[in-house]
């Protein structure tokens, strides 16, 4: 099956079309990257991230509010996921002074302020089961000793039973969507009976769930950005070598120079649209990014490839016609294999859930901006580098 | 059928089989984004253990000076860590440098002033960065105690760190999700020291000033005041001597017991051989004195020496939970930090997040995948075959190679994994459109598989050391995701070098051996 047969488009001819289209994306993107910037996640540019499941639906409100009149500087609360899993997102400012940071510190207070408000008429003699850890539960319950085993086992196995039984509760619980909306879910499992007792009788259930904590200190993101941009950078250079050393038959560094412009310019697009659609930028994104350099670079060594190809078989025709042809040839391959990739990035998009959105999003920008510049930017520029050689020679050979 | 082809058929199903093998014996470590747990980077404060370092030395100095008899007039440690030996008489100084020089670590550097002379020292170099690596090591050793105590599976900590030494570490606590806990335990110093209480003034006092008005406005040089209690219900100050008597260094073994009387818990501690004479000897030459236990850098009772007690173990009271009676008898046990640990990162991800991700992952991924192998083989038909069975083997390899290497995969990882799918089926697709071209103009089928896997090779070669030197730059500079991506994505090309080549050509040979009359492709 073909998709395209025998294509005789003149590409080159559309270059001003293409870098018309490209100027524009570069300006919208490039305006936007001006005024407001990148939305740098916590990752880079240092805070706390947490995640929050609530046992019913929250009120991001009262959440804003109560943070609000804490200490903690909270800079967004907004709801995270599908609305029917209660999740908020909170993003609390990063703690300036270096010395006096102490991010668990920052933590403890943030769960404290919730309870203060979302877990008034809990019972303080107990203990939260939807916020107790493996560990704490299993220490609590090794307390309480529900079973009564402390006098006949030795300590490792009346350890290791509690420790089996509270894997089991946090179980039930990660079941439930890693909260208990109430001791039913308890009480219909297959939890021994002596345990739902206790548990029952010694824990409260709080209204919610602390499910993740990211902190990052200043000094780490901006390290990880230095080490991120600098790894980006070092192995554009290498690239740029490789390629200008295999590709040198197409005009010394042309090929290689042509290439680097065109993922800049993929690179730079992304980006735009990232601070156009405001998305967030953490590690992952930066992940993707690279994936869509892989993707943009091996979208143009392989038009390239066929240039060097026809080059040596085509030596008549100028290069213009070479890079035509080159691309025509190449055409069925280019359309098949982004097609293929953009499929996958695609359901990736639509059904990877809220962690891998931002990383999806940048692949499937990037597939489609990596694969346009390949064919629009590329051979362009490698044909421009021509035409400036070739002019210069004639001026230095001089007026005939 | 053709030897060569048995032969290469026999090479790809052992590489299918070693790799399936890694897989399945190894299994793959995923990381914490992942699975959940909690992901620390703390920085030892090297700075503090310099500063400490510096006074230990100039302690050293001045009492060896003493014994040697050489007058000064001080010896002090400087903010910019130095030590400096002051006004030292001109007719000692080859006395006063000999003791100086006992300690190779410095370097000296003396100034007449008229008929005294004064040494300044600092630290070399190869010694401030031995004292360094050994503090990290130390700390690393600590942590490691610890968190072996706290019960954690598979816990992983390295050094990290791109300054003078490597001083930040990376604690990694798959599945434990208790960030509360586990930050005090290994943050707390943990440092005990048994000190005298000074004799006549005590304490204790309910202020600072009190303790220092008590000893006549001036705090003599040997004694410090430090803060009493606080968890006794009880607080105030004490005077105690500056040097500990016995240190967390005669420590044998700690644990939680209970007192005899009201059954509260507590932390008995036990002294090894060398510790339990000295406390025997300190307690004996004090009796009707009082003895301050201090736990960083607060006294948390001081009893009164009763007798000269010879016993190996002694009890730290205060109104402890019993999971604070524990905690403190692990840190007791796992020995003290010798610098202070500044949290640079927290992340825990709770485990319904992880998995949450996972399964959409997972099923995205999924999908994606089947999606591509059907449009292989909707538009290729048989030869589709081929291009599935070099991508099945192509991520066999690569989860072989994670396994063998013990390698974690982390959402990033993940990402490389999908560029060197996306580069797997496009080197099949080159593979396929050139074959066609050559059908096209008119070659045997025979000669138009050969001629495309020779054109396309010099492109798939490429397209992959390309995107190999990118990676193989990206793992040496970058810090840990870029570096999970760099490793899939490495091993893939790598892989793919293999399957698009030799086992995809090995396919097709297979192919034209069977159905010599035409290619579906």
């Amino acid at each position: 099956m073909d998709i395209v047969r025998d294509s005789k488009i003149d590409w080159l001819s559309y270059k001003w079309v293409f870098i018309g289209l490209s100027i524009v994306l570069l300006t919208a993107g490039g305006f936007s990257l001006a005024s407001r910037g990148l939305n740098l996640g916590v990752d880079f540019s240092g805070g706390t991230l947490v995640y929050v499941k609530f046992a019913d639906a929250p009120q991001l409100d009262q959440i804003r509010s109560v943070l609000d009149g804490s200490t903690l500087k909270a800079e967004g609360v907004t709801r995270f996921d599908e609305p029917e899993k209660n999740e908020v997102q909170i993003r609390l400012a990063r703690v300036e002074t270096e010395e006096a940071q102490d991010l668990t510190e920052q933590n403890r207070l943030l769960l404290e302020v919730l309870r203060s408000e979302f877990d008034q008429d809990r019972d303080a003699s107990k203990a939260d089961l939807n916020n107790a850890s493996t560990v704490a539960l299993s220490q609590r319950l090794q307390e309480l000793d529900p079973d009564n085993l402390r006098a006949e086992s030795d300590s490792v196995e009346f350890q290791q039973h509690y420790e089996a039984l509270a894997r089991r509760v946090i179980e039930l619980r990660n079941d439930q969507g890693g909260i208990f909306s109430g001791f039913e879910a308890v009480r219909q499992s297959d939890l021994p009976e002596t345990l739902k007792t206790a548990l029952e009788s010694s824990f409260y259930l709080g209204s919610f769930n602390l499910i993740s904590v990211e902190s990052v200190g200043p000094k780490v993101g901006q390290e990880l950005r230095q080490r991120a941009r600098d790894a980006i950078m070092l192995s554009l250079v290498g690239m740029l070598l490789y390629i200008a050393y295999r590709f040198r038959t197409i005009h010394g560094f042309a090929a290689g120079v042509a290439a680097i412009i065109a993922l800049f310019h993929d690179v730079f697009i992304t980006l735009g649209f990232f601070s156009i659609f405001y998305k967030e930028i953490s590690l992952t994104v930066v992940a993707a990014v690279l994936t869509l350099v892989g993707y943009s670079i091996n979208d143009t060594i392989v038009v390239f490839d066929r240039v060097r190809e026809n080059l040596r078989l085509m030596r008549r025709q100028d290069l213009a016609t070479v890079i035509n042809t080159s691309i025509n040839q190449t055409l069925n391959r280019t359309i098949l294999t982004s097609g293929m990739t953009f499929l996958a990035a695609f359901s990736l998009y639509l059904f990877g859930g809220p962690v891998l959105n931002g990383f999806s999003f940048a692949l499937v920008v990037g597939i489609i901006v990596g694969t346009y510049s390949s064919i629009a930017i590329a051979s362009p520029i490698v044909l421009w580098w021509q035409n400036v050689l070739d002019a210069r020679k004639a001026r230095r050979r001089g007026p005939v | 059928m053709k030897r060569t082809i048995y032969y290469r058929l026999l090479l790809i199903a052992v590489v299918a089989a070693v790799f399936l093998y890694g897989f399945l014996a190894y299994g793959i470590n995923l990381g914490l984004d992942l699975q959940g747990g909690i992901h620390l980077v703390l920085q030892v404060d090297t700075e503090e253990a310099l500063t400490e370092i510096v006074l230990q030395a100039r302690e050293r100095i001045e009492a060896s000076l003493r014994d040697a008899a050489i007058t000064f007039t001080e010896v002090r440690a400087t903010p910019d860590r130095a030590v400096e030996v002051i006004g030292v008489p001109v007719a000692q100084r080859s006395q006063a440098r000999a003791e100086i020089d006992k300690d190779p670590d410095w370097n000296v550097s003396p100034n007449v002033q008229g008929d005294t002379v004064d040494f300044r020292l600092t630290l070399q170099a190869a010694a401030r960065r031995a004292y360094l690596e050994l503090t990290v090591r130390q700390a690393r050793e600590v942590i490691e105690k610890r968190v072996d105590a706290y019960g954690v599976a598979e816990p992983t900590i390295t050094l990290y760190g791109s300054g003078e030494v490597q001083d930040q570490i990376i604690v990694e606590l798959p599945g434990v999700e208790d960030f509360d806990r586990v930050l005090d335990l290994i943050k707390k110093a943990a440092q005990l020291e048994l000190k005298l209480v000074h004799p006549q003034a005590g304490g204790v006092y309910p202020t600072r000033e009190a303790a220092l008005q008590a000893l006549g406005g001036q705090l003599p040089a040997d004694y410090e005041i430090l803060a009493f209690g606080g968890r006794d219900g009880q607080s105030g100050f004490m005077v105690v001597k500056r040097a500990a008597a016995i240190t967390g260094q005669h420590l044998k073994d700690a644990r939680r017991s209970s007192d005899p009387v009201t059954g509260r818990p507590l932390v008995s501690f036990f002294l090894n051989p060398a510790g339990v004479s000295l406390f025997g000897r300190v307690t004996g030459d004090n009796v009707g004195g009082y003895l301050a236990i201090v736990l960083d850098e607060k006294v948390q009772s001081a009893p009164r020496i009763e007798s000269k007690i010879d016993q190996e173990s002694a009890q730290i009271t205060g109104l402890f939970t019993v999971q604070e009676a524990d905690d403190l008898a692990l840190v007791l046990r796992s020995g003290a930090l010798p610098a202070e640990l500044i949290e640079l990162e927290n992340r825990t991800v709770g485990p319904s997040l992880g998995r949450d991700s996972i399964e959409a992952g997972m099923t995205a991924s999924a999908l994606g995948l089947i999606l591509v192998v059907l449009g292989m083989l909707l538009v290729y038909r048989l030869a589709g075959i081929n291009a599935v069975v070099c991508l099945t083997l192509n991520l066999l390899i690569l989860v072989g190679v994670l396994g063998f290497f013990e390698a974690t995969l982390t959402l990033p990882g993940i990402a490389g994994v999908i560029l060197t799918i996306g580069m797997a089926v496009d080197a099949n697709i080159l593979i396929f459109e050139r074959i066609k071209e050559e059908l096209r103009v008119g070659k045997a089928v025979r000669s138009a598989v050969t001629a495309g896997f020779d054109r396309v090779w010099d492109t798939i070669l490429d397209t992959n050391i390309t995107t190999l030197i990118a990676s193989i730059i990206l793992y040496h500079v970058g810090t840990g995701p870029v570096r999970g991506f760099a490793v899939t994505l490495g091993v893939g090309l790598m892989a793919n070098l293999f399957t698009a080549t030799f086992v995809s050509r090995t396919l097709f040979s297979l192919l034209l051996e069977r159905r010599e009359a035409g290619l579906s492709i």
